[in-house]
């Protein structure tokens, strides 16, 4: 090679550092994908089950909306479907992370801090979170919580087994993976008298087939895995 | 052979050698105590001069098992189960005030663990 040549392939070379294209991060279809389907059509103690993950998790309770940290939250239907179908009276339903089969939150994440599981859910690796915030850019649905503050002087009932978040971390519902690996249903499926139903979406079929069910914004594209059936 | 200003020289010679040697005979007099850890009881998830050498990498791959392969099953080492976990596991035999602390600003690091893994929420 002479040297005209090496200048050549090491301009290419350089030109192709600088225009590398940002691809996005290969996110695999899950293997069995776990799903919650939400019966609003039974009336059942919502802030039970908002009580059991605030608890299971250290989630902070801070009145101020900008500080606030949502793991799992209540919402009006009217808000949430409008776009899809008008309900006569007006419900209060909870709202959470959808574990999206198709997750924006996990293409913009630089560290890999938010990933896919086989099965489905979107983990937050908090070690690894540098708080860029570009996962609640990405997020339709709001369901990512900045701590913009220090959490722990606004946690109530505490559980000294699972870790706290610290400032500057991004958090958000966990499908409660912590419990799922050791075999017990999600903290807020226990309270639901049945009205939150957890499990194997290819198990739930016949469930989903038989009745009308609404997933938000599917539009998009992100294939949420909660379901709400109405 | 003659040496000029013997009278500064000498007692200057002296002057930087204690200098230099200060520290090294300061630390002979007084060696920095090293601390005393609290006493553990039970079995250690490992031998105790591995774990003063390694405990942060088996903090790691615990770590790596259950946020990032969801492999949270307990593990057996020499026949004594653990769960991987440093607030269950770690903490429970060792108390982090009289035992990491103590080592650990002995040895001048901070892990940044404890935001989150102090078990408390205050
Ligand atoms: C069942 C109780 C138990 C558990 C669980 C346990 N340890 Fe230990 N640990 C001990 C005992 C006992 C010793 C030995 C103390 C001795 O021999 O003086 C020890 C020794 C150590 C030492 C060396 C201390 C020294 O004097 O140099 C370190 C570091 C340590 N443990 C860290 C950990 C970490 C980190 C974990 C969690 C991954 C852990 N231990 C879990 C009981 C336990
Ligand atoms: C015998 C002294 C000693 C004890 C006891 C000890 N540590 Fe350490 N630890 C060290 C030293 C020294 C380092 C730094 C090693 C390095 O940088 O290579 C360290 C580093 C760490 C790190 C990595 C920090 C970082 O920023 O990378 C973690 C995590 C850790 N220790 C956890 C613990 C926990 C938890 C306990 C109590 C259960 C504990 N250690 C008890 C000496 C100790
Ligand atoms: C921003 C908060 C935060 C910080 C800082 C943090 N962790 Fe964690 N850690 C968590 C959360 C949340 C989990 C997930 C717990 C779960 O899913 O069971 C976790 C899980 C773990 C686990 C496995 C489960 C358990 O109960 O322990 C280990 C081991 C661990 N972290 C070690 C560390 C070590 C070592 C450090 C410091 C070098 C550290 N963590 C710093 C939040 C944090």
């Amino acid at each position: 090679m002479n040297r005209r040549d090496f200048l050549k392939i090491a301009g290419v070379g350089m030109v192709s550092t600088i225009f590398e294209p940002v691809l996005p991060y290969e996110i695999k279809p899950s293997k069995k994908r776990l799903a919650l389907l939400i019966d609003i059509t039974k009336p059942f103690d919502i802030k039970a089950c908002l009580d059991a993950c605030n608890k299971a998790h250290n989630i902070p309770e801070i009145e101020d909306p900008k500080h606030k940290i949502k793991w799992i939250w209540p919402e009006r239907f009217s808000d949430v479907f409008s776009e899809q179908i008008d309900m006569p009276k007006e419900i209060t339903i909870p709202v959470l992370c959808n574990h999206c089969e198709n997750p924006p939150c996990v293409r913009v994440c630089p560290t890999k801090a938010t990933f896919k599981r086989k099965d489905g859910i979107v983990m937050m690796d908090y070690h690894r979170c540098i708080g860029c915030r570009f996962c609640m850019a990405a997020c339709p649905y709001g369901a990512r919580s900045f701590n913009w503050i220090d959490p722990k002087p606004f946690i109530k009932g505490s559980n000294p087994k699972f870790p706290t978040r610290t400032k500057g971390v991004v958090e958000k519902c966990n499908f409660c993976a912590e419990r799922l690996d050791k075999r017990e249903s999600p903290a807020c499926v226990e309270p639901s008298n049945g009205s939150l139903i957890f499990g194997y979406l290819s198990e739930m079929k016949d469930l989903i087939s038989n009745r009308y069910c609404l997933r938000r914004k599917p539009d998009l594209g992100t294939s949420p895995s909660v379901y709400y059936l109405i | 052979m003659k040496m000029y200003d013997k009278s500064k020289v000498i007692p200057g010679l002296f002057i930087f050698a204690s200098i230099v040697a200060f520290p090294f005979l300061y630390n002979q007099v007084n060696p920095s105590s090293e601390p005393v850890l609290a006493k553990a009881e039970g079995k250690c998830v490992q031998e105790k001069d591995f774990m003063k050498k390694e405990h942060m990498k088996i903090l790691n791959q615990w770590r790596e098992g259950v946020v990032r392969e969801g492999k949270r099953e307990d593990i057996y080492i020499n026949g004594i189960r653990y769960e991987k976990s440093l607030q269950k596991t770690c903490l429970k035999c060792h108390k982090r005030e009289s035992f990491c602390d103590k080592c650990h600003s002995y040895a001048e690091v901070k892990p940044y663990c404890w935001n989150c893994h102090s078990g408390e929420t205050k």
